[in-house]
């Protein structure tokens, strides 16, 4: 018995999330250039941006007194990043002209590596694909990196606004001209509260959406002007900062153990194990989201897997300092959008899918990404020009298709849908593709929405740990370490249709990291539908809910988890 | 009217929190965040002066230049300046050396109210305001439920362990907020993006008439020697319940001498 | 080591917690002097003197008559600095608070706070002062003398030593800037049992309790114990019981004596606002629930059938 989240859709509807611009003049802000996002991407947007205004300083006059504004719905820059991360300096030498590699924000250099094939109690050493070689790359926190990045815009006089959520995409005349923020000070049931602050509308002449992975306004702009025909896929990847004793000495790949791979069960990914530094080891368990099995729980393989011998001695006498959780778009190059631009604005970064998945890179493409909107956009504000005139923003398209982030997710497209016919056929096949640089197969292999795969009551939680809180956790002691702050009473921000097949239900309860999803009412109800209750409040913003069948909104600005070292 | 807020930053919220080993200080190389206990103030401040008429809601943060932030978050919430002491000589100061500084730059603005937040969520700063309003020989008046000003006086409400006092005393002076007193308000759009143009003073310890051996670890007259686990929990006992429970209950709290 | 214990009153009778600092001062060392400032509380010295001080002074005037703390900063500077005590002890409240720490300035000396306990290593005095929530013990001194020091409420336990003090009285001179606040109205709280923060016993209900009305079940037996109710998050959400009562990491912080446990699974977010209850008592059918492994007595039952038998267990016991 088997049932499709698909069936059960949220209620959502983009259109509720578009609105026309309505503040009077005194109570609006005006920007001249709008990103959304205090990510790699938003940030290298804000900093290219700034860096061409300084050249040509009487356009930046012209912009107004916020010549460039970057909104974060995170407490700061950092507080919603989330990443392994193994980052190629690239994009940063491209940004930042000159810099040396010992002033960027990476934290050691990767100097050796190993893929492994994990059985339950046996590692096996793989030789490593060339997709995965590492050389001259950089282990780092992106909470760090963002930081770092949101400094240095500050710095070149990018005004970041933190706390503060993009709710609606304002439209005027068929284009987009800024964003509506969201209130503060709700309670439950929508109400005002003594302290409720409403949003404001921002008006800007260029937006560029770089909200990262399952983006809100992203979707938003996406269904408006209709913008993707392929479906995206993702992936969820739980991760864990640990304090260790013994520094490790290589950045590690597992695949196998704990995942399965007969062809039925769909599981596909694997962990990843970095030296952040001599004293930090960070690892995380990475699931692609078209699984089958109800029951599996990211969090928990992530878990069992600390279990396994060889990350037990990694680990051992070590101390869990930080856990966090986010998705990966999985698509590549087969699930990009048709477009990445639409009138009055441009999408960059995880938003629109640039994720290398064989090689785990996606940060350097999102940073080159934002450069070239940003690049764009310059163009676009010149005097004699609006970004919103026809083909304004095409160059953008253009810029991104000749660029290495284009070819590097042609080579390797097909290497991630192969998976879906399980382990054994989808390594040879994505072998084959790797081998002949991405000719064969030749066209392109097909990839299906997460929602649209039925989930089975299996049994998978059969295996989970029972949490000792030395090596293996909990949901929620995980959650507190997040340093999530989600007020209680705040209206939920979560759409799900709330009543749906146990399987379902199930499936969301195990998936969801933050124990977000509780599966209520009688053991065996009638036409097997049940009841699911939702603690909003415990919602780490990882995204995995909007692709198994639900829709994740933003909360209140500030909310939600405060990474520091992720 | 003048009303001076003092705020401070603290580690923030899910910053791996440790103690430094060498220092056996609150180690605050981490990301830090406005003291939520202060936001109760600053509302409090900012409410006081909203009847009308001209006035200022000065923020006044001691704390490392990181720290600047946290007065930022301030100004965008309300506040119409603020004054950041800052001097690599402050670091390591313990209560007394706080104070002296504090007071220095509280006296430099001759404000007409003085208001605290309750305590601090890394407990480092929870008794200052009695202490500066020592030293600057004002009344102070501490858990303040509500705060009305009337005729040139303060009546507060104070909340106790026994109830609320209510207790008035003349302006100026000093009053330390409770968490009780107010529901803080969101800063706004408008507001997060003018912070950065409200004017914000920096003052060193010159500025305040005070040498480096009056604060820091030399003005200090406390120090941490080590740190340690806290002492176990002692013994727990486990039942299962045989119809017995209750009674094994009682005779639990009897011998604790609880009951 | 000469030591001068703070001993606050109220409504006649000289405080628990004062008391409890004062035995504790005595187990230290030999000098101590306990001190009592209020109006009509020279009744009071003998009573405080059975608690370990070798002297009781007095400072009895009526402008001292209301608990307010700067009038007090005059009288025990000018005592201090007489007598040259180099330890001074108060027990933590509302009002001891404010006293320390302007006493802190006004002798330029050190105070710390919230400590847990006091002991003698070396030759100094150290104090142990909990951080980060409980997690870690500091060991904390002094660089000078005089000493403060604020005693967390409720460590110690007054204890009869048996003896009897010479009581004396001090001279009280309070300055005019002293005596600015005026104290209009003083709480008298004669409310239905304690509130959270200041209850000795708190009994708290959880999602086992299965549904709001078995909150009744909660009340009860806190009522028969003298105690406030707590409610958990989740309940509270749910709208069980008001927020007022909701004890965790986004309710209330609280650390009474003694905290029963009805059916709560004590995940972190619960646990962060009751650890340093000084008596956990947990009751839960689920015998893997995370409340376990740091309650003091964990019950593996049903908080039905269990909680209404204790309450009429208590309830036999007051009466019998």
């Amino acid at each position: 018995m088997s049932a499709r989240p698909a069936d059960f859709p949220p209620p959502f509807d983009a259109e509720e999330f578009i609105a026309e611009a309505a503040d009077p003049a005194d109570e609006r802000v005006d920007v001249g250039a709008l990103v959304v996002g205090a990510g790699p991407a938003g940030l290298s947007a804000a900093i290219r941006l700034a860096q061409l205004m300084q050249e040509r300083p009487e356009l930046g006059e012209r912009l107004g007194d916020v010549p460039i504004a970057v909104v974060e719905k995170g407490k700061a820059p950092g507080a919603h990043l989330l990443s392994g991360a193994v980052v190629n300096p690239r994009a940063f030498r491209q940004l930042f002209l000159g810099m040396h590699s010992e002033d960027m924000p990476f934290r050691s250099r990767v100097e050796r590596e190993g893929l492994y094939f994990l059985t339950s109690n046996r590692a096996l050493r793989l030789p490593a694909p060339p997709t995965m070689w590492n050389h001259g790359n950089y282990v780092a926190s992106l909470a760090e990196i963002g930081r770092w990045l949101a400094e240095r815009a500050e710095e070149l006089g990018v005004t970041i606004v933190p706390e503060t959520t993009a709710r609606k995409l304002l439209v005027t005349g068929g284009r987009v001209v800024g964003i509506r923020t969201g209130d503060r000070g709700r309670g439950r049931g929508g109400e005002e509260l003594p302290n409720f602050e409403p949003g404001s509308d921002m008006r800007t002449r260029v937006t560029i959406l770089a909200e990262g992975t399952q983006g809100h306004l992203t979707g938003v702009a996406m269904s408006r002007f209709g913008l993707v025909s392929k479906p995206q896929v993702w992936a969820l990847g739980v991760k864990e900062l640990w304090e260790v004793p013994r520094p490790l000495n290589r950045v590690i790949h597992t695949m196998g153990w704990p995942l399965r791979g007969g062809r039925r069960y769909r599981e596909f990914g694997g962990s990843f194990i970095y030296p952040l530094d001599e004293a930090h080891v960070a690892l995380g368990m990475v699931v692609g989201l078209d699984y089958t099995d109800a029951t599996l729980s990211v969090h928990d393989l992530l878990q069992e897997l600390k279990g396994h011998p060889f990350v037990r001695r990694i680990l051992e006498g070590g101390k869990r300092v930080a856990w966090g959780a986010k998705t990966i778009p999985e698509g590549g190059f087969l699930a990009l959008p048709d477009r990445f631009h639409f009138p009055g604005g441009m999408i960059v970064g995880d938003g629109a899918g640039l994720v290398n998945v064989p090689a785990l890179k996606g940060i350097h493409y999102a940073m080159r990404s934002g450069m070239l909107a940003a690049e764009t956009a310059f163009d676009a504000l010149r005097p004699g020009r609006t970004p919103w005139e026809p083909g304004a923003l095409e160059p953008y398209d253009a810029a991104l298709r000749e660029s290495y982030v284009w070819k590097d997710l042609q080579r390797v497209r097909n290497m991630r849908p192969a998976f879906k016919y399980g382990f054994v056929r989808g390594s040879l096949l994505a072998g084959a593709a790797l081998n002949s640089l991405g000719k064969f197969p030749p066209g392109d292999l097909s990839l299906e929405s997460d929602a649209d795969v039925p989930v089975f009551m299996g049994n998978r939680d059969r295996a989970y740990p029972q949490p000792d809180g030395k090596l293996s956790f909990d949901k929620l002691s995980s959650v507190y370490l997040s340093g999530n702050k989600t007020r209680d009473d705040a209206p939920s921000h979560i759409r799900v249709d709330d009543k749906v097949r146990r399987e379902v239900a199930e499936t969301w309860a195990h998936m969801c990291p933050a124990q977000v999803y509780e599966v209520t009412g009688d053991a065996s109800p009638a036409g097997n539908v049940v009841d699911v209750e939702v603690t909003a409040s415990n919602c780490i913003q990882c995204g995995a809910i909007s692709a198994k069948g639900g829709r994740l909104t933003p909360p209140e600005g500030g909310d939600g988890p405060e990474y520091s070292l992720m | 009217m003048k009303i001076a807020v003092c705020v401070k930053e603290v580690p923030d919220a899910s910053a791996p929190k440790r103690i430094d080993p060498q220092t056996f200080r609150l180690d605050r190389n981490v990301p830090g965040a406005l003291n939520e206990f202060d936001t109760h103030a600053l509302e409090e401040g900012l409410r006081l002066n909203e009847g009308g008429g001209d006035g200022e809601v000065v923020a006044i943060l001691m704390g490392p230049p990181k720290a600047a932030d946290s007065l930022r978050k301030a100004l965008a919430i309300g506040a119409d300046r603020a004054v950041h002491v800052a001097d690599d000589a402050l670091a390591g100061s313990d209560l007394v050396a706080t104070t002296k500084a504090l007071a220095k730059a509280i006296e430099r603005e001759s404000p007409d109210l003085v208001l605290f937040g309750q305590q601090s969520a890394d407990a480092d700063g929870a008794v200052l305001w009695a202490s500066v309003a020592d030293r600057l020989r004002l009344p102070v008046i501490s858990q303040a439920a509500s705060l009305e000003l009337a005729d040139g006086k303060a009546k507060v409400k104070r909340q106790t362990e026994y109830g609320y006092d209510v207790i008035e005393a003349p302006l100026p002076c000093v009053v330390a907020v409770s968490d009780a007193i107010n529901e803080p308000r969101y800063p706004s759009l408008k507001g997060i993006m003018g912070a950065k143009k409200k004017p914000q003073d920096s003052v060193a310890l010159s500025d305040l008439g005070l040498g480096p051996d009056d604060v820091g670890e030399a003005g200090s007259r406390t120090e941490v020697y080590a740190v340690g686990e806290p002492p176990a929990r002692g013994e727990s006992r486990r039942i299962e319940d045989n119809g017995d429970a209750a009674e094994a209950i009682l005779e639990y709290l009897t011998e604790k001498k609880l009951v | 080591m000469s030591t001068l214990v703070y001993v606050e009153d109220h409504e006649g009778e000289p405080v628990k917690g004062s008391l409890g600092v004062l035995s504790k001062a005595a187990t230290l060392g030999d000098d101590v002097a306990a001190v009592l400032c209020g109006s009509g509380v020279e009744k009071l010295g003998e009573q405080v003197g059975k608690h370990g001080a070798k002297r009781v002074l007095v400072a009895d005037d009526p402008a001292l008559e209301a608990p307010l703390p700067q009038p007090r900063v005059d009288v025990l500077t000018k005592l201090i600095e007489a007598e040259g005590f180099d330890t001074v002890l108060f027990g933590a409240s509302v009002l001891t608070a404010d006293i320390a720490a302007a006493l802190a300035s006004r002798l330029d000396a050190g105070l710390n706070w919230d400590l847990v306990d006091l002991e003698e290593q070396d030759g100094k005095l150290v104090g142990k002062r909990p951080a980060l929530q409980d997690s870690v013990l500091l060991d904390v001194g002094w660089k000078s003398e005089p000493r403060l020091a604020l005693i967390r409420s409720g460590t110690f336990e007054p204890a009869e030593s048996g003896g009897s003090a010479e009581v004396s009285k001090v001279e009280v001179a309070i300055e005019d800037w002293s005596q600015q606040a005026k104290m209009l109205e003083q709480a008298h709280e004669e409310s239905e049992g304690p509130s959270i923060e200041d209850a000795d016993v708190i009994v708290a209900g959880g999602r086992g309790l299965g549904k709001p009305e078995n909150f009744s079940l909660v009340e009860a037996l806190a009522k028969e114990l003298g105690g406030a109710v707590a409610a958990t998050r989740a309940v509270v959400d749910a709208g069980w019981y008001p927020y007022a009562s909701q004890v965790g990491q986004t309710g209330k912080t609280v650390a009474p004596k003694l905290y029963i446990a009805c059916g709560i699974s004590g995940a972190i977010q619960h646990k962060v606002g009751m650890q340093s209850s000084g008596t956990i008592v947990a009751i839960n059918k689920d015998p893997n629930a995370p409340i376990f492994e740091y309650s003091d007595l964990g019950v593996v039952g049903d908080v039905h059938d269990i909680v209404p038998k204790l309450t009429e267990l208590v309830k036999n016991r007051k009466s019998g």
